[in-house]
């Protein structure tokens, strides 16, 4: 074996093994959201190739007011779903759309875009 | 970001322009807007404190808003609804004004909302409302404009809010009908010196630009912007493609000498495409390195990651061969691979393009039932038609409808008939019979007559809003099937991307020479043939497509958990009452002998039945009805329960009962007794008719059979289903039922709580049940069933017990249900088996994997061609769905 293949085999598995790690075990980090004066949790959610941020954490029982703020024209990202709730909403490129959802059972809750490509997630505490 | 107090817009902070009042800091957008306000600061303070739905509020955190009210009689009333808006939490102070008819309502800010206080009104037995008005307004080139018209329109009585944006020139008004009205909002508005324009709300008048009639639709126009965006970026990377593939190739096409491998003239073909590819990369594949950058930061990966990766790796590459050739130890590595780039691209961005089109296609039935909502109603005000915008209906008012005309809001009868054609909500092409006291469904068409009916159900309680907002639960619902999918999911891309550096290692080190070729090759034909979207859109199309099927069939299904566990039925459970049978009784047979005629005898009971109030009697009298006879007024009338009733009816004494009737009144029977028994064996109820102490005759009724019940059970029969039928009945009646209808299996003499139970012993016998109820008496055994169909009543659309909701009263539904549910799921597997199959066998293939064996290489161009029709079908076939019929026929 050549001194070549043996460069290209190590940078191919630490290449390999980069992408598996950034990609599957790093964690995002979540933010948290806090309860406005009048009892709405409130947060901004931009929308551009993926939801930014992406890890919302809020606190059950109180109303939950996403606004979801689609800076593309990209269709992939047309829809955002929360499958779990049942809930669809139709983001209109550059426009707020806003989403109210009322959730009282702590968990986590996954949304994500028409095809799944893109996703996110609440976090129910 | 701030918001700049005068005109509105976002301003970064800090601002260069800004203002100080007590320590807060008010920034702007330009010196202009930080001049207005310095000259009336109090102005726009006090602008800012109006919340979002625009009542007044104060520094404390206090609300005010006056409401009128309509119907105030009596000083009582006044207590009442004072009393009924005190039980809401945070209310400071609730007052009524009897002679201004007016409530004036002070309260905590986000204690208690202003619906709330509406609807506390409305509980008290009042009306009073808010209606909510977009209107679109032209001439508007300044955010002064905005605050301009927000100013007039918050003076203007009966406004509670008014919020104007200049980028989509619209403005949001909430009012109380009856204070004021879209007229004078646009009057006042128009005063200014804007026009207006109808978005949505009432119909434009005549007159008006033509372009305003057209349906506004913003996300179908943002969609046709897209596709129009990505059919330009696509011929420009198309156009260019072609010249570039004529010089990549020189030896296929047996070019001139000098355009050959090696040559000057060549290397400078080269430089030209190395430049021309980069407008091809970033502004026709644009979408692929904003996707992949934005997807990255989020620790995510995606279709567009693919992509890109794949091109720069071709343009890096083929640009090092172009500008460095030294690099490479041999001169043939020194190759190019521009034309990857232009065709990956150009077809890649052809798909998305189509795919958005068929896209647009499966949500199609979905937009067709928003369509139906009707935008403006005929009322009876104050003794005159007028018509406003359906917001404004408000419960009990009297509507108009004319022929042709569509019906705004759900209602009744209160005074002509006509037909109705209901098949856009029901499903059922011919069109319905109205008279007074029937139900009238929002959104439907009437056809022949006219009539006046009462709103029962407005806005957003009204069947046809509650249908939208259940298909669209339903279609961003998850289907069990979908979880694997979305385990793969998850995985699938940055999966790929390690496939392809696997395959990239592999080649360099055991491939043939030149084997960095190979490796590149194969490493970006990797990434450029797999097809995330195909995966994820698989399940999700085919059921927005199959739920939107449903819908427009008049089946509303619950959940995609639902439909994917309909299909798997194998027993149905239908209940007797209402759901086999019309649920009410009706005249079914009339027996008259010594000499008495069948008309006579059902004249002189039907007359007798005028005067009692027992269901079967109405069977009677709309059974002499039907027949058009006369009836007499009954005198001395007498019921003695557990016999039957006797009256005078034309001077003649008629007794009307069971056999214990005519035995006290020792009428003589005679063949009578054997054929009431026969009725009975049948199902049916008879009485006895005596006259002047003669027996008369038989009338029997019985809770008839619906039209096609019997052809609906055969039809599940033979798509594989048990039927089982279940009734509080006794077994005779219900078997004779059953016999009637074809079902072999019956529960009878059911109590109606022990009817869950019942579905659960079948549940232990190891069956898939569903129940088929009225989702009111039935509603524990539907929740019981795996499936619960609920027969829909009139308006009562959302029955929470049930998983599928059938509009039209038919079995039908239930056949067509399963049909349906059995339609997508296969559409569903054929789509994820498509996906899978695809990128199961494209990516080996892309790798190389047939090299060794067969000597067959998957070019980089062709994988490009097949990851970007792969969805492209996936939605294709999902849209092949919309031609679902049903093999009724």
């Amino acid at each position: 074996m050549t001194a070549d293949q043996i460069f290209v085999i190590i940078a191919g598995l630490g290449l390999a093994g980069w992408v598996a790690w950034y990609f599957w075990f790093s964690k995002a980090k979540a933010v948290k959201i806090q309860t406005s004066d009048s009892g709405v949790q409130e947060a901004v959610i931009k929308v551009k190739g993926g939801y930014t941020p992406d890890v919302l954490i809020f606190q059950s029982g109180k109303p939950i007011k996403l606004n979801f703020i689609r800076e593309e024209t990209a269709a992939c990202s047309e829809e955002v779903i929360f499958s779990d709730l049942g809930v669809r909403a139709t983001l209109t490129p550059f426009k707020t759309i806003p989403v109210e959802l009322n959730i009282d059972k702590p968990g986590e809750y996954d949304f994500h875009c028409a095809m799944g490509m893109l996703s996110g997630k609440l976090i129910i505490e | 970001m701030t918001h700049d107090p005068v005109c509105g817009m976002e301003v970064k902070t800090p601002s260069k322009y800004y203002f100080d009042i007590d320590g807060k800091l008010y920034e702007f957008c330009s010196e202009s807007c930080q001049d207005k306000f310095a000259v009336d600061p109090m102005k726009y303070i006090e602008k800012t404190m109006i919340s979002e739905a625009g009542y007044r509020k104060t520094n404390y955190g206090i609300e005010k808003i006056s409401l009128p009210v309509i119907g105030l009689h009596c000083i009582t009333c006044v207590n009442t609804i004072e009393q009924e808006i005190k039980k809401l939490p945070g209310i400071k102070i609730a007052k009524v004004n009897y002679t201004t008819e007016m409530v004036h309502v002070e309260f905590k800010s986000g204690k208690v909302t202003t619906v709330e206080i509406i609807n506390a009104i409305k509980n008290a037995g009042y009306k009073t409302g808010q209606a909510t008005l977009e209107l679109g307004i032209r001439g508007m080139y300044c955010g002064s404009c905005v605050s301009k018209i927000e100013e007039a329109l918050s003076k203007a009585s009966g406004v509670l809010s008014a919020s104007v944006d200049l980028g989509t020139e619209m403005a949001i008004i909430k009012y109380i009908p009856g204070v004021m009205d879209v007229k004078n909002i646009k009057k006042e508005i128009e005063k200014l010196g804007f026009q207006t324009y109808d978005t949505s709300g009432i119909k434009p008048e005549p007159g008006d630009d033509k372009k305003d009639e057209e349906e506004i639709d913003e996300n179908q126009a943002a969609r046709e912007r897209e596709y129009k965006t990505l059919m330009k970026k696509f011929l420009f990377a198309a156009v260019l493609s072609l010249p570039v593939i004529f010089f990549s190739y020189p030896t296929i096409w047996n070019l001139p000498e000098q355009f050959q491998r090696g040559t000057e003239t060549l290397r400078l073909i080269w430089i030209a495409m190395s430049i021309l590819s980069l407008p091809v990369m970033f502004w026709s594949g644009s979408q692929f390195y904003k996707g992949a950058w934005a997807a990255f930061k989020n620790r995510s990966a995606n279709m567009h990651t693919l992509i890109a990766t794949g091109i720069t790796a071709a343009w890096v590459y083929s640009a090092v061969a172009t500008y460095f050739p030294g690099v490479f130890p041999e001169e043939r590595l020194a190759d190019q691979f521009f034309d990857v780039i232009f065709v990956v691209v150009a077809l890649v961005v052809l798909g998305m393009a189509l795919e958005i089109r068929a896209k647009g296609k499966s949500s199609e039935a979905i937009k067709k039932l928003i369509g139906l909502q009707p935008k403006t109603a005929r009322v009876l005000r104050n003794n005159t038609e007028i018509d406003i915008p359906v917001e404004e209906v408000v419960l009990d008012d009297i509507i108009v409808v004319r022929p042709g005309e569509k019906i705004s809001v759900d209602g009744v009868i209160t005074d002509g008939s006509s037909a109705v054609d209901e098949s856009m909500i029901t499903g059922e092409a011919i069109p319905v019979e109205k008279g007074i006291d029937d139900e009238v469904i929002g959104g439907t068409i009437n056809k022949t007559g006219s009539f006046k009916f009462k709103a029962t159900k407005v806005g957003k309680d009204t069947a046809l809003s509650q249908i939208i907002k259940m298909v669209e639960q339903a279609q961003s619902s998850k289907a069990p099937i979908q979880k694997i999918v979305d385990k793969v999911a998850g995985y699938f891309v940055p999966a790929v991307i390690i496939i392809a550096i696997f395959t990239f290692i592999t080649w360099y080190v055991f491939g043939p020479d030149p084997n960095l070729i190979y490796a590149l090759i194969t490493f970006i034909t990797v990434l450029v043939i797999a097809c995330p979207c195909a995966l994820g859109l698989a399940t999700p199309i085919s059921l927005m497509v199959g739920v939107g099927k449903g819908a427009e069939n008049g089946i509303l299904i619950r959940s995609g958990d639902a439909l994917e566990t309909a299909q798997k039925l194998d027993t149905i459970v239908l209940d007797k009452t209402g759901t086999i049978t019309e649920g009410k009784p009706s005249l079914t047979d009339v027996i008259a002998i010594n000499g008495f005629t069948t008309e006579e005898i059902l004249s002189y009971s039907a007359s007798v039945e005028k005067a009692s109030e027992h269901p079967l009697g109405e069977a009677i009298i709309n059974g002499a009805k039907d027949k058009s006879l006369t009836l007499s007024e009954p005198k001395d009338f007498n019921a003695s329960p557990g016999y039957g009733v006797e009256s005078t009816v034309d001077d003649r004494k008629v007794f009307l009962g069971n056999l214990k009737m005519m035995k006290r009144n020792s009428i003589e029977l005679a063949e009578l007794e054997e054929r009431s028994k026969q009725l009975a064996d049948e199902g049916k109820t008879p009485m006895f008719v005596a006259i002047d102490g003669v027996a008369g005759g038989i009338i029997a009724v019985a809770d008839v059979i619906k039209q096609d019940s019997k052809e609906a059970i055969a039809k599940l029969k033979k798509i594989g289903l048990e039927v089982v039928m279940i009734t509080g009945d006794n077994s005779r009646t219900a078997n004779a039922i059953a016999k009637q209808v074809g079902i072999d299996r019956v529960f009878s003499e059911v109590l109606p709580e022990d009817k869950a139970f019942n579905v659960q012993k079948l549940h232990n016998e190891g069956k898939v049940v569903a129940m088929v109820g009225d989702g009111i008496n039935d509603a524990p055994a539907l929740a019981q069933a795996d499936i619960g169909f609920a027969i829909g009543t009139g308006t009562d659309v959302a029955i929470e017990a049930s998983d599928i909701t059938l509009i039209k009263g038919s079995l039908k539904g239930v056949v067509l249900a399963v049909q349906l549910s059995k339609a997508t799921m296969k559409n569903i597997r054929q789509n994820l088996f498509g996906a899978f199959f695809y990128n199961g066998l494209g990516l080996p293939i892309a790798a190389g994997l047939l090299f060794p064996f067969f000597g067959i290489l998957l070019s980089p161009m062709l994988a490009g061609a097949a990851m970007a029709f792969s969805s492209v079908t996936v939605v294709t076939n999902a849209n092949r769905l919309r031609n679902f019929k049903s093999t009724w026929k």
